[in-house]
């Protein structure tokens, strides 16, 4: 087993284990640094991807502003809600039958597809982050979706501000 | 090396955690870090495909990009509904928040 396979799998390992305590946590500041684990996870598997830049942001933006996020809006409205009765519906159970089903279901229809055990590209001397820099502001590539998730950001900063602010 | 299949199995099993998390719990904040979790897998998935598939083109990962800048958006609408709804309730249950339920 190479040394990347085992990051890998640890990666893997705390991705899942943090991801099952997000959703059994009784705690909600818990659940919000358990998930702040599982992102840190998802970092490392970019970088075992080699896919650098996406691990950077993804540790930027999601733990640095995302998961920081949550803590501020569970700290706004849990006083009720902590320690008292249960955190979940009365069919779980369903819920938990129907991810298992899912799981199940996925892993059997690609484990049918001919390139399930696909070896990685390889790599050579790319300089991916040039080329994703480019893909994004070229006009024959991707810079229409670039501008338009920029104009999406806007509008959703605008709206939260509007839907949150406390008018009488 | 790594076949494919190690990454396709994870977000698999994150993309189902994710889904027990959002049917299955009752605070609104939790159904919003359950839905992170999806969309993190989510993103696993696209960035294993470009990186297995040709690396010159780079859908992939311009696609995962676009997918933060609507988590973004999404948490920070997400919260700011649930903080409205518990000005206005004084609940964050999602059960309880049934004023358009028919």
């Amino acid at each position: 087993m190479s040394a990347l396979q085992i990051i890998f799998l640890i990666a893997a390992a705390v991705i899942l284990v943090s991801a099952v305590m997000v959703t059994l946590t009784r705690n909600l500041v818990h659940a919000a640094l358990w998930l702040v684990a599982a992102l840190f996870g998802v970092a490392v598997i970019f970088a075992v991807l080699e896919a650098g830049f996406l691990a950077v942001v993804q540790v930027v933006v999601y733990i640095g502003a995302i998961a920081i996020m949550f803590i501020f809006a569970v700290m706004l409205t849990r006083r009720e809600m902590l320690d008292k009765g249960p955190q979940m519906n009365k069919r779980a159970w369903l819920a938990g039958i129907l991810g298992v089903l899912l799981f199940a279901s996925m892993v059997y229809m690609l484990s049918t597809w001919v390139g399930f055990n696909k070896l990685p590209t390889l790599m050579g001397e790319t300089d991916t982050l040039a080329l994703l820099g480019n893909s994004l502001l070229l006009q024959s590539a991707y810079l229409l979706p670039f501008e338009v998730a920029s104009v999406l950001l806007l509008a959703a900063l605008v709206g939260a501000v509007y839907v949150a602010s406390n008018r009488k | 090396m790594i076949p494919l299949s190690w990454f396709l199995i994870l977000s698999a099993a994150l993309f189902s955690i994710g889904l027990f998390g959002v049917l299955s719990r009752k605070n609104a904040v939790a159904i919003l870090l359950s839905v992170e979790l999806m969309l993190n897998a989510v993103n696993i998935n696209l960035v294993a495909f470009w990186r297995y598939g040709n690396i010159a083109y780079m859908a992939g990962q311009v696609f995962s990009i676009i997918v933060f800048a609507v988590a973004a958006a999404e948490v920070a609408v997400g919260l700011a509904l649930v903080i409205s709804v518990y000005r206005r309730f004084n609940t964050v249950v999602a059960d309880e928040i049934d004023l358009m339920k028919w």
